[in-house]
C-alpha cells in the first residue's frame, strides 16, 4: 500500500488507536491519557495538513478495501471532505484540551476519552467516505460512539436523554440504510461523483428516486436536527459541556448536514435534484427549521437549552444554502458548515465554564457575570455577534452569501427568512449579553469554585478564546488566498460550472 | 395391494399412534414409550419398502439402516430413562411442568 | 499434504479427544484444549485442500456411494466447519475457566469434556455427510450429546429443559427418518448427489419433503416450534448455551438448506412463502419476548428464536444474494451469540444471578464482559461495522431486488426490536449504583474469550468478501432454483 492510499487510513488511525489504548488505561494514569489524547489530536492535525496540501496540488488520496461483492470501503480526500476534516480535526484538538480541563477529577475518564476518540474517528470517516455505504458505516459508528458520552453522567436524566437520542438516531440510521440499499439496487454503484451518478437512470425510476431522496434526507435530517426530527438535540444537552461541543459543532449535527450536502451534490447531483423537484421542499423544511429553532430558543431559560435550539436553527442554514440550488448560496451554506461549528463551540465552551466555575446553568443567573469572568464573556460575546451575523465576523459571511445567492436564483423569500432569523437571534442572545455586562451581580454565585487569580482554569479558558479568535479570523480573512471562501467556491464550481 | 405395502401402512399407523400418545400423555415414561412406538413404525416402513419388486430378493441397505436406527433408539431410550429419573428426583414428579422457568 | 484424508481426520480427531477425556478425566481440560487446537488446524488443512482443489468427495474405507459412506466437502460445508472450529475453540477455552473452579466441581467438569468432544464430532460429521441417512445418524448423535450437556447444569430447570429437549429432538429425527425411508423407496439411494439427479415430483416425494422439513423445523426451533428452545438454552451452563445457540440449531438448518437446494428444487413458491412468514413471525415474537424477559439468559435465548427467523427469510427471496445473506447471518450470529452467552455466564458467575434489573452492580465491575456484550449486540442489531450488518445488507438487497420489500421491512423492524433490548441491557453499564455485595472474581480467560468472540463478530463485517468467496466452491446456489 503506497502513501496515497495509506494517508486516509492514517488520519483515521491517529484517533482510533489512541482511543482503543485509552480504554485499557486505569483511571489514575492521567498523564499517559492526556499525552495520548493530545498526541493523537496533534498528529491528526499534521496529517490533515499534509493531506490538504496534497489535495490542493492535485494528489489523489484514496483507500479502497473490499467490503462486499461489488462494494468497497472507500476513503477519499476530495475538496468537500477536506472542508469537514479540517473543521473537525481543529475543533477536536481544542475540545480535547477543554475536556481534559473540564473532567479533571471526575470518574470514568478513560471510558469517556476512549469514546471521545472513537467519536472523532467516526466523524473523520464520515468526512472521508467516498461512497454511500462507507458513509453509512461511519455514520452509524458515530451514533454508537456518542451514546456513551451522552449518558456519561449516569443520572436518570442522562439515561433518558440517551434513550431519546438512540430512538431518533437508530430510526434515522435505518431509513438511511433502506434508502442506500434501494439506491444500490437501482444504480449498481454508490460511489460519490461530482454532479451525481443517477441522472442517467431510466425515467420510470424517478418516483422511486424521489422516495429514496426522502428516505436519505430523513435519515440524515435526524442528526442534522431538521424539524420535526430535532427532538433529541435539546434533551442531549444534559451531557457534559465537551460532549455538547462535540454534538453541536464537531461531529453529530455536522455529520447530518454534511451528509445532506453529499446526497444532493454527489449522489443525485444538483441539477438532477432540482429536476426531480426535491430541492424546494428541502429549502422550505430548512427555512421552517431556522424560524422554529429561533422561536423556541427565545423561551428557554436554561442556557444550554437555548444554545441547543439555536443550533437547530443554525445548522439548517447549511441545508438551506444547498437547497436554494444556486452557486452563490451554496458557497454560503458550505462556509457556514465551518462557521457554525467554530461559533457554536465557543458558546458551549463558555456555557461550560460558567457551569463549572460558578454553577450557573440558567440565563436568569447570569446577571453581572461579565465582571467576574471577563475573558469567558468576551469570547461568548464574539460568538454571539457572529451568530447574529454582525460584520466582519464569520456568521456575517455566511448570511451574506446565502442572501445574495437566493436573490441570484430568484428566491427572494429567503431574504425574509434570513432577516427574521437574525432578528430572532438578536432577540434571544442580546438580553444575555446585556445581563452579563450591564446588570449588577446578585451577590453570590450558585456554586463558586476558586482558581486563584485567574477567572477559571487555563484549560477551560484557552479553548473558547482560540475559537473566538477563529470566528474573527474567518470573517476577516474570508477572501484571503487559500481562505475558506476560495475553497467553497472551488467545491461549488465542480457542481455548477458548465 | 402387496403385503409389503400393507406392512408399510402398518408402520405409518404405528408412527401416527405413537405421535398421538406422545402428545396426549403427560407421564414421561409414556412419552418415552410413545417415541419408541414411533421409531418402530419408521423401522417397519423402512424394512417393508425394502421389497421393491415382487419376488426378487429384498434390498439389504434399508436393513442396515434399521440396525443403525435401533442402536440409536436404544441409546436414546437409555438416556431418556435416566433423565426421567433425574426429573423425578428433582421435581418429585415424572412429568414436565407447563412453564419451565419462574 | 494434498493427499491427506482431512475429512476423516476432522471427524476422528474430536472423537479420539473425547475418548481420551473420558479415559483420563484428571487431564480432561488439557486434552480438550489440545484437541480443540488440533481440530482448528485440521479444518484449516481441509480448507486449504478445498480452496486449492475444489470440492472434495471421500469414500470411507474405499466403498463407493450406493453402499458405503461418502464424505463431501464443498464451500458451504467448509464454512460451517470453520465456524464450528472457531466457536468451538472459543468455547473450549472459556470452559476451561468456567468448569474448573466454578460451583460445578470436579464431577461435572469431568463429564463436560468428553460429551463436548463427542458433540463436536457429531457436528463435523454432519457437515461432511454426503447422504441423507448419515445425516440422520449424525443429527441423533448431536441431539443426544446436546441433551446431556444441558442436563449437566443440574437442578429442576435444567433437567426438565433437557428432558423436553430430548423428546423434541427425538421426535424431529423420527419425522426426518420417515422422510428418508420414503425417498429411498422412491429412488433407491440416500446419496444427495444421486438423489439430486433422480428426484422428480411424486406424492411420495411430497410426503417425504413435508416430513423432513417439519422434523428439521422442529429441531431448528422455527416459530411456532420454538417452545422448547428458551428453557433448554437458558438453563444450561453458559458455555453449553453458547454452543447450542451458536452451532447446534444451525446444524439442522444446514441440513434443511442442503435438502431444499439440492433435493427439493421443485418445492413450490407457496411453501417458501410459508417458511418466510414463519421466519417473520419468529423475528417479531422472539424479539418481543426478549424485550419482556427479566433474566439475561432467557432474554438471549429468545433473541436466538428471533435470529433464527432471519435465516428463513432467504427462502421466499430465493436468490444467491439472499442465501449468502442468510448464511452470513448464521455465521455472525454464531460468533455474537457465543459472546453474549459467555458474557451472561460471566455476570452469573460474578454476582450469582442474572436478573436484568440488578445488573448494574455486576457489569460496572466487569468492563470487558460488558464490552463483549455491547459489541455482540452491535452485530445482533445489524449495525455497522459487523457481520450482522453485512448479512442485513445482503438480505435487504435481495428483498428489494426481488420486489418483495416487505421481507426487508421484517428485517428492519426486527433490528429495531433487538436494538431495544440490547440498549436496555447496555444502559445498566452507565447507571450509578452502590458498591456491589458479595461477588466472585471471574477468571480472566472467561472475560477475554467473551471479548474475543465479540470482536470476531465485528471483524466479520470487514472480511466478508473472502468468506463469501468460499461459498462459491462447489456452490449449491448456482442451480436454476437459486434464481
Amino acid at each position: 500500500m503506497n502513501w496515497d492510499a495509506a494517508l486516509p487510513l492514517l488520519v483515521l488511525a491517529s484517533s482510533l488507536l489512541p482511543g482503543l489504548v485509552i480504554f485499557f488505561l486505569t483511571e489514575e494514569r492521567v498523564a499517559t491519557r492526556t499525552t495520548l489524547n493530545l498526541a493523537g489530536a496533534v498528529l491528526k492535525l499534521m496529517l490533515v495538513g499534509v493531506m490538504i496540501w496534497g489535495v490542493f496540488h492535485g494528489a489523489h488520496y484514496e483507500t479502497r478495501l473490499p467490503l462486499l461483492p461489488g462494494l468497497d470501503l472507500l476513503l477519499r480526500a476530495d475538496s468537500l471532505s477536506m472542508l469537514f476534516v479540517v473543521l473537525s480535526s481543529i475543533l477536536w484538538l481544542v475540545t480535547t484540551v477543554y475536556a481534559v480541563g473540564y473532567l479533571e477529577g471526575s470518574p470514568n475518564r478513560s471510558r469517556f476519552f476512549g469514546f471521545f476518540s472513537l467519536c472523532v474517528t467516526a466523524t473523520v470517516g464520515v468526512a472521508l467516505a467516498g461512497n454511500l455505504i462507507t458513509f453509512v458505516l461511519f455514520y452509524e459508528l458515530l451514533t454508537l460512539a456518542t451514546y456513551p458520552l451522552i449518558v456519561h453522567r449516569g443520572t436518570d436524566e442522562a439515561r433518558r436523554a440517551g434513550r431519546t437520542y438512540l430512538v431518533y438516531t437508530i430510526a434515522g440510521g435505518t431509513l438511511l440504510l433502506v434508502g442506500t440499499v434501494w439506491l444500490y439496487t437501482l444504480s449498481g454503484t454508490l460511489e460519490f461523483t461530482a454532479r451525481g451518478f443517477l441522472s442517467g437512470l431510466d425515467a420510470t425510476h424517478h418516483w422511486s428516486l424521489v422516495v429514496i431522496f426522502v428516505l436519505l434526507v430523513a435519515g440524515l435530517g435526524v442528526k442534522a436536527a431538521l424539524i420535526p426530527l430535532h427532538g433529541w438535540l435539546p434533551q442531549a444537552m444534559v451531557a457534559p459541556a465537551p460532549v455538547s461541543a462535540l454534538l453541536h459543532a464537531v461531529a453529530v449535527v455536522k455529520a447530518g448536514a454534511f451528509g445532506i450536502v453529499r446526497v444532493v451534490y454527489d449522489v443525485y447531483g444538483m441539477q438532477f435534484s432540482a429536476s426531480l423537484g426535491v430541492t424546494l421542499p428541502l429549502a422550505i423544511v430548512a427555512a421552517a427549521t431556522i424560524i422554529y429553532g429561533s422561536m423556541r430558543a427565545l423561551f428557554q431559560d436554561d442556557l444550554k437549552r437555548r444554545l441547543a435550539f439555536s443550533t437547530v436553527s443554525q445548522v439548517a442554514y447549511i441545508v438551506l444554502g444547498i437547497a436554494i440550488a444556486g452557486p452563490i448560496a451554496a458557497v454560503g451554506g458550505l462556509v457556514h458548515l465551518v462557521h457554525q461549528g467554530v461559533m457554536k463551540i465557543t458558546l458551549f465552551f463558555c456555557a461550560g465554564n460558567l457551569a463549572e466555575t460558578l454553577g450557573i446553568h440558567k440565563v436568569s443567573e447570569m446577571n453581572g457575570v461579565g465582571r467576574r469572568m471577563p475573558w469567558t464573556m468576551t469570547a461568548f460575546t464574539v460568538g454571539v455577534f457572529g451568530m447574529i451575523g454582525v460584520p466582519p465576523l464569520a456568521g456575517f459571511i455566511s448570511k451574506w452569501y446565502l442572501g445574495l445567492g437566493a436573490l441570484d436564483v430568484g428566491q427572494g423569500w429567503v431574504i425574509f427568512i434570513l432577516a427574521g432569523s437574525s432578528l430572532l437571534n438578536a432577540a434571544y442572545f442580546l438580553p444575555i449579553l446585556y445581563a452579563a455586562w450591564f446588570k449588577a451581580p446578585a451577590g453570590t454565585w450558585p456554586a463558586e469554585r476558586s482558581f486563584g487569580r485567574r477567572e477559571t482554569a487555563w484549560a477551560l479558558l484557552a479553548p473558547p478564546l482560540v475559537t473566538a479568535f477563529l470566528t474573527l479570523a474567518l470573517g476577516l480573512l474570508a477572501s484571503a488566498p487559500f481562505g475558506l471562501l476560495q475553497w467553497a467556491r472551488f467545491i461549488t464550481r465542480l457542481e455548477y460550472a458548465p | 395391494m402387496s403385503p409389503a405395502f400393507l406392512y408399510a401402512l402398518v408402520g405409518v399407523g404405528l408412527f401416527t399412534l405413537g405421535l398421538y400418545a406422545l402428545i396426549v400423555h403427560a407421564h414421561l415414561l409414556r412419552k418415552i414409550l410413545a417415541i419408541n412406538v414411533m421409531a418402530s413404525g419408521v423401522f417397519l416402513v423402512l424394512v417393508a419398502l425394502a421389497a421393491r419388486t415382487q419376488g426378487a430378493a429384498p434390498d439389504p441397505v434399508p436393513h442396515a439402516m434399521v440396525i443403525t436406527g435401533i442402536v440409536v433408539a436404544v441409546s436414546a431410550t437409555a438416556l431418556a430413562l435416566a433423565l426421567m429419573l433425574r426429573v423425578r428426583a428433582e421435581t418429585g414428579r415424572a412429568e414436565l411442568a407447563e412453564e419451565p422457568l419462574e | 499434504m494434498s493427499d491427506i484424508h482431512w475429512p476423516v481426520i476432522v471427524i476422528l480427531l474430536p472423537l479420539a479427544g473425547g475418548v481420551a477425556c473420558f479415559l483420563w478425566p484428571r487431564r480432561s481440560v488439557l486434552l480438550g484444549l489440545l484437541t480443540a487446537l488440533g481440530v482448528v488446524a485440521c479444518v484449516a488443512g481441509l480448507g486449504w485442500q478445498v480452496v486449492e482443489q475444489g470440492a472434495q468427495r471421500y469414500a470411507v474405507g474405499g466403498w463407493g456411494a450406493p453402499l458405503g459412506i461418502d464424505l463431501y466437502a464443498d464451500g458451504l460445508s467448509l464454512l460451517m466447519l470453520t465456524v464450528t472450529a472457531v466457536v468451538g475453540l472459543g468455547i473450549s477455552v472459556y470452559s476451561s475457566g468456567y468448569f474448573e473452579r466454578a460451583r460445578y466441581g470436579q464431577d461435572r467438569a469431568r463429564h463436560f469434556w468428553p460429551v463436548w468432544m463427542f458433540l463436536w464430532t457429531a457436528l463435523n460429521a454432519l457437515f461432511l455427510s454426503a447422504d441423507i441417512f448419515n445425516l440422520y445418524v449424525t443429527l441423533e448423535l448431536l441431539g443426544l450429546a446436546a441433551v446431556v450437556l444441558v442436563a449437566l447444569a443440574g437442578g429442576a430447570d435444567a433437567v426438565s429443559g433437557a428432558m423436553r429437549y430430548l423428546l423434541v429432538s427425538l421426535l424431529g429425527s423420527l419425522f426426518y427418518l420417515l422422510g428418508v425411508a420414503l425417498l429411498y423407496h422412491s429412488f433407491g439411494s440416500v446419496d444427495i448427489a444421486i438423489l439430486a439427479e433422480r428426484v422428480e415430483p411424486s406424492p411420495a416425494v411430497w410426503a417425504a419433503m413435508g416430513l423432513m422439513i417439519a422434523g428439521l423445523l422442529l429441531k431448528t426451533a422455527l416459530f411456532p416450534l420454538h417452545f422448547w428452545l428458551p428453557s433448554a438454552h437458558a438453563s444450561a451452563p453458559a458455555p453449553v448455551s453458547a454452543l447450542l445457540s451458536a452451532l447446534v440449531v444451525k446444524a439442522s438448518f444446514y441440513i434443511l438448506l442442503r435438502l431444499w437446494l439440492e433435493i427439493f428444487p421443485f418445492a413450490n413458491a407457496a411453501l417458501a412463502q410459508l417458511l418466510g412468514l414463519l421466519g417473520a413471525a419468529a423475528v417479531f415474537w422472539g424479539g418481543f419476548q426478549a424485550l419482556r424477559q427479566t433474566r439475561l439468559k432467557m432474554l438471549i435465548a429468545y433473541s436466538t428464536v428471533a435470529q433464527l427467523g432471519y435465516l428463513f427469510l432467504a427462502f421466499p427471496l430465493a436468490s444467491i444474494t439472499g442465501w449468502t445473506g442468510a448464511l452470513y447471518m448464521l455465521l455472525s450470529h454464531a460468533a455474537a451469540k457465543t459472546a453474549m452467552f459467555m458474557a451472561a455466564g460471566n455476570t452469573l458467575y460474578f454476582g450469582g444471578h442474572d436478573r436484568i434489573a440488578d445488573l448494574d452492580r455486576a457489569v460496572q465491575r466487569m468492563p470487558l464482559t460488558m464490552t463483549a456484550f455491547a459489541l455482540a449486540g452491535i452485530s445482533i442489531m445489524g449495525l455497522p461495522p459487523s457481520g450482522g450488518f453485512i448479512a442485513k445488507w445482503l438480505l435487504l438487497e435481495a428483498a428489494i431486488r426481488s420486489g418483495q420489500w416487505w421481507w426487508g421491512g421484517v428485517l428492519i423492524l426486527g433490528g429495531l426490536l433487538s436494538a431495544a433490548w440490547v440498549f436496555k441491557v447496555v444502559g445498566y453499564a452507565f447507571t450509578r449504583s452502590e458498591a456491589p455485595h458479595e461477588a466472585r472474581a471471574v477468571p480472566a480467560t472467561m472475560e477475554w474469550t467473551a471479548l474475543l468472540m465479540a470482536v470476531l463478530a465485528i471483524l466479520l463485517g470487514l472480511f466478508a468478501p473472502w468468506l463469501l468467496a468460499l461459498l462459491e466452491i462447489g456452490s449449491p446456489f448456482n442451480r436454476e432454483n437459486a434464481g
